[in-house]
């Protein structure tokens, strides 16, 4: 290729990807650094009205938080709600795989699509009518305990129970979309391993754990990085069916954040609470990188 | 063929289970959209209405205002969807087939953003949005949708598929590369460019957090947003809930209905060659 | 290649939509934005057909928006630029709102009004509204808690009436109790609202903030005391431990006997009328609250919504035009006869069917006797954190001196800002 075509190559790239990059970095990173900025300021309603009142403050907004209870209770709930909610939605899913990928199954693309519907469904609208099958006196959930005898639970009014409750829609709601990476992954396996393992005698339990299980290696990595990705990120949910209560048993970081940020405009606070929230998120996936490098 | 047998009606179950479980929501939803007012707040609560009624549908249209929101909704995810996958397509693809100093580099960078919480970004987005008169405006809901980096990854994905000899073969014919994008690159992607434009368009039109900020007039609420309001002040009203909550998700449903071949494949697509 | 160009015009026309979502209506008619909260807000659109007539260039545009997301809401559009003209806004936000300049002060429109003065409201009310010595906003509705009680449960307990001091009160509340039984409560104390303990603690006298409003002083006696007496009356067994969210519908519970006393605002007085069936009206009630040492001491909230103008309206004239129509006497009474809201000027209590109905009267006498809350910006964000120091108190896990201690640290916290601002400020 001549030069003149690799100068031009160059230009028209630039060009393809000039309306990304711009929106990107415009509406992305640049306002990421300025939260990160932004954090270490005190800037409050008082700085929207003169910005002369916000004033820097390093590092006091981090400190700040890590001596502020309802901080630390919103962590505990994050991680509550993603190292439950996590491995339970991927066991969810795979079980799901397995059962829609079965070769006995009849009507596999409906069952497929049957398990994805919850996931394809808005999050506000699910989670308002979650909140009436949590209902303690007219809910659906109720009523089906009480024909096993069980007392009426206040799910979303008991502190104890009102993020399970969340789990079990969270669970609901999104086990359809790793299901399906699961069936693609499930699909992947070449059937010569299985009959091999069955030549050797092995049942169909063995089989799972011998052959499935590590031929699932990557895809487990997949959907669990993603899936805690997206659960650390928890707030519609409690936004729209307990306000993070009852007492505060519910409120995730990002709801303190957008409390914080959009309700009392502490902005300054806010801003740190996000910050903190992206550096367990890296954490994690790192954590979770290592983990799986190390089994294999 | 006895065992056979037995796994078999203990799939069956599992599948009838699991399908149950999986859309009882969803059936008492509706179900009680059509319920009288009051109907579904008794005990013991009934699964089916017993003298079905479309009032709480009339209501939301008339007094209620769907009709706006819905437009609103349609207009947000349409806009965003149409360019979003111009926009993503022509990078994904300038990563995956054109040469150039840096690409990899900016590339690795980019899905760094990956890890990034997209909330990180939004209080001083807000600010933003404010300085450029955004507040309050379709596009101030749009914009930050326009480019995303799965979307860019996941085109850069499909696209590396794409055969060299096509795309010299063109060159060589003495075509732009612009030309070259427009007529060769973009029939092939068709199928990813379906699926990233539906999934485009669900993540839009289900999207809660940003447009509750960005958005204070009523007129120009998108769905989510006004269900959650409207869930704010008519939390007795349980029926109209539900009504409300159907009207969201059904255009939403159908959408995934009739294109959903695409969708799975861009998920599975995504993941395994990921 | 043919999908393309449908793509296009599709696009287009969304496009063209899209920039034309603003666009306003004639040159000559002046469009005001008004935002309206919770059921006012809703009510209110009925008055202004009658606003339009009387203005034919100016049109209302009202938006209604849920009490719950009303403060984020309103704070969001100032800080956003995209204010209404004319807002109500709870006479608790206004030295907020004034704070940050986002509304406009008042005087000089007052000064040249005839429908409006100070002397035809509530002193208590009117003084809400003040904040830096200027009138920021004019009292629309007014709002005091009182107590609405089952009359005949009450009867059957061996009351007539609700006792005027704390200890009758508490008497009389442990006979219901005794005769309603375990599974049902004398009255519903919702865990997660702050009226209740902060009303008590003004009854005895606590200031809640100190040294004009730069400290906390949640761990004065006067408070203490009183949220003892508050957090009693879970322990007896007198209410039940649940929250606003908790009970659905209080109004069924109400009709049902769950509870015999329920400490709530004048909407309720519409709303019972409206929820309650028929046999159900003649057994209920309302009285003023009861104080540590008798009546004079039962003060309550000065509560109630205001009408402030944005600094942003570009329509200034015909914002003040609405609210001087909505605060003339007709206009209060049809208001209050659509609501159950209570009017802020007193003329209308005389020419409507207030006068008469014995509901409101209890109203009238609590409204002599309110007490406002400190007059500093963060007070919405100060009675956040009321509710859950107090809940932390109510559910057992921390004894009350523990919340209440917990609670100032928090407020004193809170008020850095203030005092720092407060210092750069003095000359």
């Amino acid at each position: 290729m001549s030069r003149l075509n690799r100068w031009e190559n160059n230009r028209s790239a630039w060009l393809f990807l000039a309306p990304a990059l711009v929106l990107i970095g415009i509406f992305f990173f640049l306002p990421v650094f300025a939260s990160l900025l932004l954090s270490l300021t005190d800037f409050d309603i008082y700085a929207i009205a003169d910005s002369a009142n916000a004033r820097f403050i390093g590092l006091r907004n981090y400190t700040g938080l890590l001596d502020n209870d309802v901080f630390w209770v919103a962590v505990k709930n994050t991680f509550y709600f993603a190292l439950i909610g996590g491995p339970l939605t991927v066991a969810v899913s795979l079980g799901a795989a397995l059962l829609v990928n079965a070769r006995l199954t009849p009507l596999k693309s409906l069952f497929r699509t049957i398990f994805f519907v919850p996931f394809v469904t808005t999050l506000v609208a699910v989670a308002i009518v979650w909140r009436y099958l949590y209902h303690p006196q007219y809910g659906f959930f109720n009523y089906m305990l009480s024909w096993f005898g069980i007392d009426p639970l206040q799910w979303l009014g008991d502190p104890q129970l009102a993020m399970p409750a969340i789990i079990l829609m969270a669970v609901w709601k999104n086990f359809g979309y790793n299901m399906l990476i699961f069936i693609a992954g499930l699909q992947n396996i070449p059937a010569e391993l299985y009959e091999a393992a069955h030549l050797d005698g092995a049942g169909p339990f063995r089989r799972f754990r011998h052959v499935t299980l590590p031929m699932l290696g990557p895809t487990f990595l997949f959907v669990g990085v993603i899936t805690m990705i997206g659960y650390f990120q928890l707030f519609a949910e409690p936004y729209v069916m307990t306000a993070g209560g009852p007492l505060r048993a519910t409120t995730s970081m990002v709801l303190l954040m957008y409390e914080e940020g959009f309700r009392w405009w502490r902005m300054g606070i806010a801003a740190s609470v996000a910050v903190f929230l992206f550096v367990i998120i890296l954490a994690w996936t790192l954590l979770q990188f290592r983990l799986q490098k190390e089994s294999a | 063929m006895k065992s056979q047998t037995a796994t078999r009606v203990l799939l069956y179950c599992a599948l009838a289970i699991g399908s149950l479980l999986a859309l009882l929501p969803m059936i008492w939803m509706v179900s009680a959209s059509f319920m009288q007012p009051g109907a579904a707040n008794t005990y013991p609560p009934r699964l089916l209405p017993e003298n079905p009624t479309l009032e709480h549908y009339r209501t939301l249209f008339t007094r209620l205002d769907l009709g706006q929101y819905l437009v609103n909704s349609t207009i947000v995810a349409g806009i965003a969807t149409v360019l979003s996958t111009l926009i993503n397509s022509m990078a994904g693809y300038a990563f995956a087939k054109l040469r150039f100093r840096y690409r990899d580099r900016v590339f690795r960078l980019l899905t760094l953003g990956l890890v990034i919480p997209v909330q990180v970004a939004m209080l001083p987005l807000f600010l933003l949005m404010r300085e450029l008169g955004l507040v309050n405006t379709y596009w101030g809901v749009i914009i930050p949708a326009l480019a995303s980096i799965f979307g860019i990854f996941l085109m850069r994905q499909y696209a590396i598929s794409i055969p060299d000899d096509l795309l010299d073969a063109a060159r060589i014919d003495g075509a732009g590369e612009f030309r070259i994008y427009w007529s060769v690159v973009l029939p092939v992607m068709r199928p990813m460019l379906a699926t990233l434009a539906i999934w485009t368009f669900l993540a839009t039109w289900n999207d809660f957090m940003w447009p509750l900020i960005v958005l204070s007039d009523d007129t120009m609420f998108t769905l989510p947003v006004a269900l959650a309001n409207l869930a704010g002040e008519r939390v007795q009203d349980t029926e109209l809930m539900m009504a409300g909550s159907v009207l969201t998700i059904l255009p939403v449903l159908i959408v995934f209905m009739v294109l959903q071949r695409y969708y799975v494949e861009g998920i599975t697509v995504g993941s395994v060659k990921g | 290649m043919r999908r393309f160009p449908h793509l296009g015009l599709l696009a287009l026309c969304a496009f063209a939509a899209a920039c034309g979502s603003g666009a306003s209506g004639q040159d000559r008619t002046v469009t005001l934005k008004f935002w309206g909260l919770g059921r006012e807000g809703e009510v209110v659109a009925s008055l202004i057909p009658d606003f339009e007539r009387e203005f034919p260039d100016i049109r209302v545009q009202v938006q209604q928006i849920p009490w719950t997301a009303a403060h984020e809401k309103l704070l969001t559009a100032h800080v956003g630029g995209s204010t209404p003209d004319v807002a109500q806004l709870g006479n608790t936000w206004i030295a907020e709102f004034a704070a940050i300049n986002a509304i406009q002060p008042l005087d000089s429109l007052i000064a040249q009004s005839n429908t409006i003065s100070r002397e035809g409201y509530f002193p208590g009310i009117w003084n809400t509204n003040i904040a830096d010595g200027h009138v920021y906003g004019v009292p629309w509705y007014v709002d005091t808690r009182v107590l609405f009680y089952r009359s005949d449960i009450l009867r059957q307990a061996g009351y007539d009436s609700i006792p005027q001091s704390w200890d009758g009160w508490l008497d009389a509340m442990r006979a219901v109790k005794r005769v309603v039984g375990e599974t049902r409560y004398a009255i519903y104390l919702p865990t997660n609202e702050w009226t209740q303990p902060v009303v008590f603690g003004q009854q005895k006298g606590a200031s809640i903030l100190r040294d004009d409003g730069r400290y906390g002083a949640f761990r004065d006696t006067a408070y203490a005391r009183a949220f003892d007496f508050y957090l009693s009356i879970y322990r007896e067994g007198l209410a039940p431990v649940q929250g606003l969210f908790d009970i659905a519908n209080p109004y069924q519970e109400f009709e049902r006997g769950y509870f015999a006393m329920w400490i709530t605002g004048p909407w309720n007085i519409g709303e019972f009328k409206r929820r309650l069936p028929a046999n159900m009206q003649d057994r209920w009630a309302t009285a003023p609250l009861p104080g540590p040492t008798g009546a004079a001491s039962g003060t309550s909230t000065a509560g109630g919504s205001s009408l402030v103008v944005f600094r942003g309206s570009r329509h200034q004239e015909a914002a003040w035009k609405l609210i001087e129509f909505l605060n003339r006497p007709e206009q209060q009474v049809r208001f209050y006869e659509l609501t159950g809201s209570l009017p802020a000027r007193r003329e209308a209590w005389q020419l409507s069917q207030l006068a008469d109905d014995p509901h409101a009267r209890a109203f009238w006498t609590q409204l002599q006797r309110t007490v406002a809350l400190p007059a500093v910006p963060e007070i919405e964000s100060i009675m956040a954190r009321v509710i859950e120091h107090s809940e932390t108190a109510i559910r057992g896990s921390r004894t009350a001196a523990q919340s209440l201690t917990a609670l100032d640290a928090d407020v004193d916290n809170m008020l850095e800002k203030r005092r720092w601002v407060l210092k750069r400020e003095a000359p």
